[in-house]
């Protein structure tokens, strides 16, 4: 499966979240390793993977459906966006 | 509530194509007319959104290559085997229209900020997009920052803005262009002539202590042998930032 990052899901994010999110900082409830958003791995199937760069821990689960989208962000610890 | 767009969200919007620009036989720009739309920063892309008449979507995301300031362009290449980059190189014609939400993006992005650190511009083949929007950005607002773009295409007539990029470098404004072919080259080819490796990127980049911002364009495996070399020549990983891109 190919490695994309978290430029790819930029559009996603910001329909979330309701703003800009790849310049957000995340720290990885794994490792600890901090890292923007932007840079973070990213794996398309069925629904979307967000993986750390650092350790390959799996920070979020994305999957759109029509009317409704399912996140899961348990590997996440924190999320700092600059406003 | 239907009809009622709020500021700053980002939204499905409808883009017209205003004028279609052929860059190389696989490769084309689409200047559009996008109702609503909201100046777009350097090295951002848009979504793209195509509906069938079964109401089938796909959607792909596409760099904008014009700069802040001047209507969207996106500049597409074909993926034969793709279900939305076909249309859009072989098939829209101005006055056609889709659906389009951007400008999206913000960790990819340049801007002429008074820093006078280098800048480093990587691109496999249409990995140039945003880094040729970067470029122009650079090249309108007047900056002299010093620019190296190293673009690796397969051929000759494969190379993005080929022409442009010619005339920007000839400025003699501190932008220096390096392309690397890496499956054919024509007869009396100067430039270089195999896949961007270390030793390469040696030779081009700026050296680790002038401390370059760095930002690599294409698909993964370059992007991320890119970055990898770079950060194995001494480059802070923290001043490199990557886009990689798949299929579409």
């Amino acid at each position: 499966m190919i490695r994309l990052d978290g430029n790819s899901i930029a559009g996603t994010l910001a329909e979330l979240f309701g703003g800009e999110m790849t310049e957000a900082q995340g720290i990885c409830g794994g490792c600890g390793a901090e890292n923007f958003v932007g840079a973070l791995h990213v794996y398309r199937a069925a629904g979307i993977v967000v993986r750390c760069p650092s350790c390959d821990n799996v920070l979020m689960r994305i999957v759109e459906a029509p009317g409704r989208t399912w996140v899961d962000l348990q590997g996440v610890t924190t999320l700092q966006v600059s406003r | 509530m239907a009809g009622t767009a709020v500021l700053g969200r980002l939204t499905w919007l409808v883009a017209e194509v205003v004028e279609t620009r052929s860059e190389t036989p696989h490769v084309r720009t689409l200047v559009l007319d996008v109702a609503g739309w909201q100046d777009h920063r350097a090295g951002q892309h848009v979504d793209v959104r195509l509906t069938a008449e079964d109401g089938y979507q796909a959607e792909r995301s596409y760099s904008l290559a014009s700069p802040p300031g001047e209507p969207p362009a996106i500049t597409v290449e074909r993926l034969d085997d793709g279900e939305v980059s076909p249309y859009l190189v072989d098939v829209a014609e101005a006055g056609d229209r889709f659906e389009l939400r951007g400008p999206i993006g913000g960790y990819f992005v340049w801007e002429p900020d008074g820093s006078t650190d280098p800048l480093f511009l990587v691109a496999g083949g249409s990995g140039v997009v945003p880094l040729m929007a970067m470029i122009r950005r650079r090249a309108a607002a007047g900056s002299d920052v010093p620019a190296t773009l190293l673009c690796s295409s397969r051929r000759f007539e494969d190379v993005i803005y080929r022409e442009e990029l010619d005339q920007l470098a000839a400025r003699g404004d501190g932008l220096e262009v390096v392309q690397t072919l890496t499956r054919a080259q024509p007869p009396g080819w100067a430039g270089y002539s195999r896949r961007v490796d270390v030793e390469l990127l040696r030779e081009v980049a700026p050296a680790p202590d002038q401390s370059p911002r760095v930002f690599v364009c294409g698909p993964t495996s370059f992007v991320e042998a890119v970055a990898e070399g770079l950060v194995s020549l001494g480059h802070r990983p923290g001043r490199i930032r990557t886009e990689r891109f798949g299929g579409g």
